[in-house]
């Protein structure tokens, strides 16, 4: 089967999209940037393809006549198998890694060694219930799942044996990148399949057979455009590096083909970009030397918080009455929240306030690159958060009247959709060439 | 990068002119002090005086690194951070023992003449250069073009000051009286020098062009923008230059690149707005590397729009350099400037144009995203906007600038593919 790939290589993140020939989306990865790009970038294609993978496994067993239902039921019973494999893998690369890491402590390795043996071994009895059905994940990266659990763990360790906290958690923080960095703890899809259609009990029936007929699948890449801002240090070749301005144009455009105007604010930049039915961008801005306002500065405050980056929107949107901020600046963003907080104003009214500061700017910036034509699409890490949307929704109502506000579940992969699709034309046109000559 | 014979011939004379400055003080030569639009030359040399041209030198020192540590100075007396960093390049230069660009000190100012064609900074650099050199300062104040055109009132004004205010201080200052000959000869020779820069500028409208138009162009307009207009080393220079280019015309070559000839042009743009001096040449690679050339543009026209046609006129000597100051850039009303890019962009078949702006300088500045979306509307083509400085270094973002810039080309490529895709399908 060929296919396309589009990698966005986001300053937070980093997103894979996977596209069939005729533009379909088959499989999506995201993962976090921050460890090694090239590695973000191989972590985020394999998830990407274990997903297309899966995609591909739902179209065989709807022809082999399975009703919609059952195959659902199926597959997502799979898929959480599949996961919770994987999980284990990474676990297994976590586990040995802290223990090297403690090994090598010259003092109270001993103590410590123990402490992290106690707290993967309890991490490794609890996989089946984490990925139990129904359950409720905060988080689909590793990093975050089992840190979280890591962290409540070492407390205990912590109170109950007189480790070291910060020495338990100063493991896991080295430990964790090179789990990241890992393939061996990201696993092979066929032995984690093999694995979860076991655990399923179907190995041998019409279910086993299509699964290991995808799984020896040949996925042939035809090809690749890179994105973002790692996109030079993609290994990808030179042509096949587009700017994520023209990447997110298309890829609103894909998603919500009658898109005029996108506003796209990722970790470190918002850009407003204006763009033509075919979704080929005519126009736009961005931020300038300073990146105020920026998904980054919603980071920093969730961690001046405690609060996870996406706890910050719920905590917002429960204010009825935001404080008035001005102040974008993520260098200051820290004291005018403290300070606002010693004022005794409201956590909930204060992250309001802002919420609709990054918004003023962004609004600003829309002006700049010639205002609003109708539909306009919101793309990038934010517009995942609900406050930031609320705030979007009220100040373009109050600024551009009635307007048609496109949000995809998907947003965060605007741009890798986007560099897929530039990946697809070049691979048609290449095609093409080819034919004539 | 290799140096054609005019660049060597350029080196020279600016490296003569600034030996002249540094005797100075033994040679008892008088200097005047003055900015670039709007700039009297002819007049000076008729008095036998010595231009100095502060701005010249604020970029000259930014191209040396030096701008950091004079804008520290600047700010350390007061200066805000929105100043215009030419001004505090400048005054820290002058607190720092005002050493110009070849190393040499450069004379105190025996006059300011401030010729002011829009620059608003223009009046308070020079109140600056006053309370520190304790010189006078002849002020000609030129009105603002507001409707793209110069009544004869507006001329006779300028006229009037010249007679009454410039030349009577200028006959003080210099001990010599005015004499209209030397004037005249040299404004002939400012008119000889100006057809070949023409001629050079507009070059660019051929494929490949032979020349880059504003990285390439602000080495041209070097002599004519300073102290050399209306003197004979400046006609060698330019007509010099001219047979160079007719040369790489006759070869079909592009232009000369920070790293040698530009193999193929790819796009062609106008460019407007003052470059950024600090990393001008990481700047201008941003261009080349993508095969951008720029064909026109408008910060090559602040010391004089010769292009539409302006010519100094020896047989009117007083009314053509009143003529000359109304017309230039700076001086110019959002309306002429716009309709000069949608011009540039039709002749010089552009694929489109960028906008460099520099917040510090006002007067570039102010009103340039409307200027973008009207020449976008007159013009059809896109316009892309960016953000620098002058001078100082702290304010050139390269990441957030080749960004901009890739996003730019390679939005005027996608324009020209075939779309290849129907977009339905998707997600």
């Amino acid at each position: 089967m060929k296919y396309t790939v589009g990698v966005d290589l986001g300053s937070t993140t980093t997103k894979a999209v996977v596209l069939n020939e005729s533009a379909a989306v088959l499989g999506r990865g995201i993962t976090n940037s921050r460890s090694n790009y090239e590695v973000a970038c191989q972590v985020a294609m394999g998830e990407a393809l274990i997903n297309t993978r899966f995609s591909l496994l739902r179209g065989e067993l709807k022809g082999a006549g399975l009703p919609d239902t059952e195959l659902d039921r199926w597959v997502r019973e799979l898929e959480r198998l599949f996961r919770a494999e994987q999980y284990r893998s990474q676990l297994a690369v976590l586990t040995r890694e802290l223990d090297r890491f403690a090994g090598r402590m010259l003092i109270g390795g001993g103590p410590l060694r123990a402490a992290v043996g106690r707290i993967t071994s309890q991490m490794a009895a609890e996989v089946a219930e984490l990925y139990a059905e129904g359950t409720r994940r905060k988080s689909d990266f590793f990093r975050d799942l089992a840190g979280g659990r890591y962290m409540k763990l070492a407390e205990t360790e912590s109170r109950e044996h007189g480790v070291g906290y910060d020495q338990v958690v100063g493991l896991f923080d080295k430990s964790i990148l090179d789990v990241e960095n890992s393939a061996e703890a990201a696993g092979r899809f066929e032995d984690h399949m093999a694995a979860a259609v076991a655990a399923t009990g179907a190995a041998g029936g019409v279910l086993g057979q299509a699964v290991s007929r995808i799984a020896s699948l040949q996925l042939e890449q035809i090809g690749s455009v890179g994105t973002g801002y790692g996109r030079q240090r993609l290994p990808f070749p030179e042509g096949q590096i587009k700017s994520e301005i023209l990447c997110h144009g298309l890829g609103a455009h894909a998603m919500f083909p009658r898109t005029r105007t996108v506003l796209d604010i990722g970790g470190q930049d918002t850009k407003a970009i204006q763009i033509d039915d075919q979704g080929i961008v005519t126009s736009f801005q961005m931020n300038d030397r300073c990146a105020a306002g920026c998904g980054r500065y919603l980071g920093y405050i969730a961690d001046e918080m405690n609060l996870g980056l996406h706890e910050l929107g719920p905590v917002a949107c429960e204010s009825s009455a935001p404080v008035r901020i001005n102040s974008t600046c993520t260098v200051f963003a820290g004291a005018e929240l403290r300070e606002r907080l010693s004022l005794g104003e409201k956590r909930e009214d204060i992250l309001a306030g802002l919420h609709r500061a990054i918004i003023l700017r962004a609004m600003s910036l829309i002006a700049r690159s010639g205002g609003i034509s109708n539909e306009f699409t919101f793309t990038g890490g934010v517009a995942k958060n609900p406050a930031a949307v609320r705030a979007l929704r009220g100040l373009l109502a109050e600024h551009y009247g009635d307007l048609d506000i496109n949000i995809s579940d998907d947003s965060i992969y605007t741009g890798a959709l986007g560099a897929a699709l530039f990946a697809l034309r070049d691979a048609s046109r290449a095609g093409a060439d080819a034919s004539i000559h | 990068m290799s140096k054609d014979q005019s660049q060597l011939r350029q080196k020279e004379m600016i490296a003569k002119h600034f030996d002249r400055l540094a005797a100075a003080p033994d040679t008892g030569e008088k200097t005047a002090y003055t900015f670039v639009p709007g700039n009297l030359t002819e007049l000076l040399l008729s008095f036998d005086l010595l231009p100095v041209l502060p701005e010249i030198n604020s970029l000259q020192s930014a191209m040396r690194g030096k701008t950091a540590e004079y804008i520290a100075v600047a700010e350390k007396l007061g200066h805000s951070e929105d100043v215009c960093t030419y001004v505090k390049s400048d005054i820290g230069m002058m607190k720092s023992g005002n050493i110009g660009p070849t190393g040499q000190r450069l004379p105190e100012p025996d006059v300011l003449l401030l010729s002011y064609t829009g620059c608003f900074t223009f009046l308070k650099w020079f109140e600056l250069l006053r309370e520190e050199y304790h010189c006078p300062v002849a002020m000609l104040h030129v009105p603002y073009q507001p409707d793209g055109r110069i009544t004869p009132s507006m001329r006779d004004y300028v006229v009037k000051q010249l007679k009454d205010e410039i030349i009577p201080t200028l006959e003080r200052i210099s001990g010599r009286a005015y004499d209209e000959d030397r004037l005249k000869a040299h404004l002939t020779l400012a008119a000889q020098a100006e057809d070949d820069l023409v001629w050079v500028l507009q070059s660019a409208k051929h494929r490949p062009s032979p020349i880059d138009a504003y990285f390439g162009a602000v080495y041209y307009v070097g002599p004519i923008f300073s102290a050399f207009r209306g003197t004979q080393a400046a006609v060698d220079y330019y007509r010099e230059l001219r047979s160079e280019i007719e040369e790489r015309i006759k070869a079909g070559e592009g232009p000369v690149t920070p790293d040698g000839d530009m193999e193929r042009e790819r796009f062609r743009v106008v460019v407007e707005g003052p470059p950024n001096w600090t990393s001008f040449r990481q700047f201008w690679k941003m261009f080349s590397d993508e095969g951008a050339v720029a064909v026109a543009s408008t910060y090559t026209k602040v010391g004089g729009v010769y292009d539409t046609g302006f010519r100094h006129d020896p047989s009117r000597p007083l009314e053509t350099l009143a003529e000359y100051c109304l017309g230039c850039y700076t001086n110019l009303g959002l309306p002429t400037r716009i309709k000069l890019l949608a011009q540039y962009i039709k002749d010089y078949e552009a694929d489109g144009f960028l906008i460099n702006s520099v917040k510090s300088c006002n007067s570039f500045s102010a009103g340039q995203l409307h200027i973008m979306r009207e020449v976008e509307r007159l013009s059809g083509r896109p316009g892309g906007f960016i953000e620098s400085d002058l001078v100082d270094p702290r304010y050139f973002s390269a990441a957030n600038i080749k960004n901009r810039l890739e996003s730019y080309f390679q939005m005027l490529e996608q324009k020209r593919l075939p779309t290849g895709l129907e977009s339905g399908g998707a997600a």
